[in-house]
Parts: C-alpha cells; structure tokens; sequence
C-alpha cells in the first residue's frame, strides 16, 4: 500500500541539502504523530546515513548523487539511501564499544543507526542501506 | 572560515571552566570541527585543566560530535586535568550509553553537581 507521501529522490553530495531530505521525513513523522523519542532516532539515523553516502560513499563529488526513497504507512516509515560509490563490507566496521577502541573517535555512526532504528540492512555491495522505523516501539534492554 | 565565530559560551567559577554549548544540534561538519577546536583550545591554548562541558542546550549530535568529545576526553588527560560533562538530556545520554561512552565521560545531571567537588 502506498501513501500520498511517499516521494523519490536525488540530491548531490551536499549535505546541507541531504539535510533538507531529512527534515522533509521528519515533518512527515511530525504530521503522522510519531513519538519525540521515534523522531529523535529517525532524525540521527538519517544524518549518520546521509553523511556516510556522501562522505564515505560518494566521496564528497558533487557529480554524484545520493538517492533517496522514502515510503510510509501508518505505523512504520521505510528508507532506501544508496550513493554512487563502491560500497564496502559493514561485517568488517570494528567494534566502537569494545574496550580497545572505546577512546577511539570514529565508527559509532552505524552503531547508533542499528540502535536507534527497527531495521538496518545493507545490501551486498554496501552502497544502499535500507532503514526502517516501526512507531513507539516498546524499549529494548541490551544491557 | 568561521573559526572566530564561537560555539561556546565559557564562563570560570574559581579554577574551573564551565563550557556550555550553544547549539541545539551539533550535526554539521563544518560546525563540529569550529566546536572541535574551540574545545581543544581550552586546554591547548590556554591551559585549562578543569573543564565542565554544559550541554543544556543540545538536543541532537552526531557520531562526528562524538568523535570531537572523545578526542577532547584524551587532550584533558593528557594534560592531567579533568574533564566533566553535565545537563545531557534523556535522548543524547541514550546515546552516550549505546556507544558505551558514559563509561568512559564522568557525566553529572547537573552543571551545580559536575561543580561540586570539582
């Protein structure tokens, strides 16, 4: 089933206009009264994964796109990020949490993604990343 | 670059420094390296060793925040100072604890705590 407000998108690897996209779901969670808690996640989801294509993937080229699909229904959103670039193994990302690296600045990005969203998966070559957010899901304890 | 533009608002209260940062979110790069840098400053350059990091007025940060706040964790031990952070609302702290990171910042509820003490 899809909704009015699903939408397509491309937008060059600039992140202030990837945040553009990413405001533009948030205002649509907002209408669709998803949690604060559920926003908060989505919103950092979508900077860490918007950053990643156009950093990492993309490598900042401005003729490259990153591409945005983005569908809703009434109790989940559903994102497709891909970029243009060659994609990398995410099985070989380090642990950021484990003790040897817990001082160590960078890695945290997919970490709070998986954390913060119901479903993360990227595909073979690591170029597109799916997100999914169910709403108010109940809190998990990993501890 | 905007490097004199400051994202910190500091002020002393006897021997410490309390930092507070001025944006809500702390997500743009170009943002985060300023924020970065006046941080380290504050122990590079002026050789602060007691330094309280106020985020009362931060609602979003990113991993690339994170990566700065680590860093500046490292510059005030090895400089043999202290580095305390507090007013981390529910949401940041939640990340803080996903990443394990409030194990290794000292983080107090409030900026009247962090100074207690200190």
């Amino acid at each position: 089933m899809t909704s009015t407000s699903d939408f397509a998108i491309s937008v060059p690897s600039d992140t202030s206009q990837a945040r553009q996209v990413q405001d533009r779901i948030i205002e649509l969670l907002e209408k669709r009264e998803f949690s604060e808690r559920d926003l908060f996640g989505v919103r950092l989801a979508l900077e860490e994964a918007l950053v990643n294509a156009i950093k990492h993937g993309n490598g900042m080229d401005p003729t490259k796109q990153v591409y945005v699909d983005c569908q809703f229904t009434d109790d989940r959103v559903r994102i497709v990020i891909q970029d243009e670039g060659g994609g990398f193994d995410s099985s070989t990302v380090p642990d950021p949490t484990a003790e040897e690296n817990l001082d160590k600045p960078g890695g945290r990005g997919i970490m709070l993604m998986k954390a913060f969203m119901s479903h993360v998966e990227y595909n073979d070559v690591g170029n597109r990343l799916l997100l999914e957010k169910l709403r108010d899901e109940p809190e998990e304890d990993d501890d | 670059m905007a490097a004199s533009h400051h994202r910190l608002d500091l002020e002393d209260v006897g021997d410490v420094t309390v930092a507070a940062f001025i944006d809500k979110k702390i997500l743009d790069e170009s943002n985060i390296q300023v924020i970065g840098n006046q941080m380290f400053s504050l122990v590079e350059d002026d050789g602060r060793r007691k330094i309280v990091l106020d985020f009362g007025n931060v609602e979003y940060l990113s991993s690339a925040a994170l990566g700065k706040l680590i860093v500046m964790d490292k510059k005030v031990k090895a400089a043999n100072g202290q580095l305390r952070m507090c007013a981390v609302r529910p949401d940041i702290y939640e990340v803080f604890r996903i990443t394990k990171l409030n194990k290794l910042f000292t983080i107090f509820d409030t900026r009247d705590l962090a100074l207690e003490g200190f």
